[in-house]
């Protein structure tokens, strides 16, 4: 065997070993996702309820609650910044991490100091790498988010909104995250999670569509209800922007590892050219060598018969 | 016979939902019961058993479930039932819900302590 063709025989092997690798990825990416959609899906009546209340008790009482007062003077914001643990997810994590830089920006020219908020070993290496301060970190858990990782990563938040601002306290709360809008597309979000924003369609939209709230009678009083209604908002919308980067990243993987795929079938097959090219080669070159052989032999026979 | 949806939800699931004609919970400012065409009503829930007496579709019997805090409210004959975590007596593993109950008691845990408590106050009162 030619060396040339050896050497393409090598390199397919190697491309057919890391093309079963990457199919494998994609299916597990595949079979992830429908798991991940089902759970997002399973936690959507309670943070809809949640949502509801949380409206009913804001728009329909008198009660102003530091957490739903725009601050005068804003001067800290808590920026969350959901990311994956692990990579292979084609733009996913940077795309997340773009969108932060952004929101960063933006409120940096607003007057207001960052306090980082970071969820996923990637976006931990990110800020880590860049030498910026990080308030607290949390990984391990971004494949599965429990209710449980969720409370943690909110009692962290929380604890910083309730904090005064001269103490290091801060005024609003962001969140960035990949919402899962269909299996093709995820596209990164910044949502102002506190001060609450009830802009009339989420109000109407939560009402049920009937447009008026009623009047609720609240037990044991507004202000308790609210201060206890506030910290599980803010759970249940980590917990579910969570699940949505979860089943974002997944679909992420699901893409680029099909990308993967695809592009290892079409190595492959063009290397799987240059080897049959080369192979000819060999076979064309071996006949010539023999034919010059036989007729160099035939003419030395030829002389001596002479 | 007016009814009430009744919407039990949590975290991670909807625990139960169907239609009822009475509904107890325990808030911060004592047991309260809901009917159909009460006054619309948001209120924090302590841990403890939540009763449903089910009517119409459902069948006519009682659910019981321990809600480990949340919120009850209720408007336009909706309930909805919001707890972290909430389960039916039926789901509820009493041997263990008592093991748990000891250990959390030589332990001297109080969150475990109260979480097996509930469950099987629980399901005292579904028999």
């Amino acid at each position: 065997m030619g060396a040339q063709l050896r050497v393409y025989k090598r390199r397919i092997k190697s491309v057919t070993a890391t093309k079963k690798i990457t199919r494998a990825m994609e299916m597990i990416a595949a079979s992830r996702i429908i798991k991940a959609q089902r759970r997002v899906a399973a936690s959507e009546p309670y943070a809809t309820e949640l949502t509801r209340a949380v409206t009913a008790v804001a728009g329909g009482s008198a009660t102003s609650h530091p957490l739903l007062t725009e601050a005068e003077q804003p001067k800290r914001a808590a920026v969350l910044l959901i990311t994956s643990d692990r990579g292979l997810a084609g733009g996913y994590n940077s795309n997340a991490i773009k969108a932060a830089e952004q929101l960063n920006e933006r409120l940096t020219a607003e007057g207001k100091e960052i306090v980082s908020f970071i969820v996923g070993s990637k976006g931990v290496a990110y800020y880590g790498f860049r030498d910026r301060p990080v308030k607290e970190s949390f990984t391990g858990f971004t494949d599965n988010p429990t209710y449980a990782d969720a409370k943690t990563v909110a009692a962290s938040l929380i604890e910083a909104v309730q904090q005064e601002t001269a103490e290091g306290g801060v005024d609003e709360l962001h969140i960035v995250y990949t919402e899962f809008v269909s299996m093709m597309t995820q596209t990164p979000v910044r949502d102002r999670m506190l001060p609450l924003t009830l802009d009339g369609d989420q109000a109407t939209e939560a009402a049920g569509g009937k447009g008026v709230l009623p009047l609720y009678d609240f037990e044991p009083s507004a202000e308790d209800v609210l201060d206890a209604l506030l910290p599980r908002y803010v759970e249940s919308r980590v917990y579910n922007a969570l699940l949505q980067a979860a089943a974002s990243k997944h679909a992420a993987t699901r893409r680029a590892m099909k990308s993967a795929t695809d592009n290892a079938e079409e190595l492959i097959k063009s290397l799987t050219r240059l080897a049959n090219a080369a192979r000819q080669a060999d076979i064309t070159q071996e006949i010539s060598e023999i034919v010059g052989g036989a007729s160099a032999l035939a003419d030395a026979n030829a002389g001596s018969d002479r | 016979m007016a009814e009430l949806h009744v919407e039990l939800v949590a975290a991670d699931r909807k625990v139960w939902s169907g239609e009822a004609s009475l509904v107890v919970a325990r808030t911060s400012s004592g047991d309260i019961g809901v009917m159909p065409g009460h006054q619309p009503l948001l209120g924090v829930l302590e841990s403890g058993p939540v009763t449903i007496r089910t009517s119409g579709e459902s069948g006519s019997g009682t659910v019981v479930a321990a809600v480990h805090g949340g919120f009850i409210s209720f408007a336009d004959d909706q309930l909805s039932l919001l707890a972290e975590v909430a389960e039916l007596t039926d789901e509820i593993d009493v041997e263990r819900a008592e093991r748990a109950l000891e250990e959390a008691k030589s332990e001297a845990d109080e969150g475990a302590e109260r979480r097996a408590d509930v469950r099987l106050r629980a399901v005292t009162a579904a028999r």
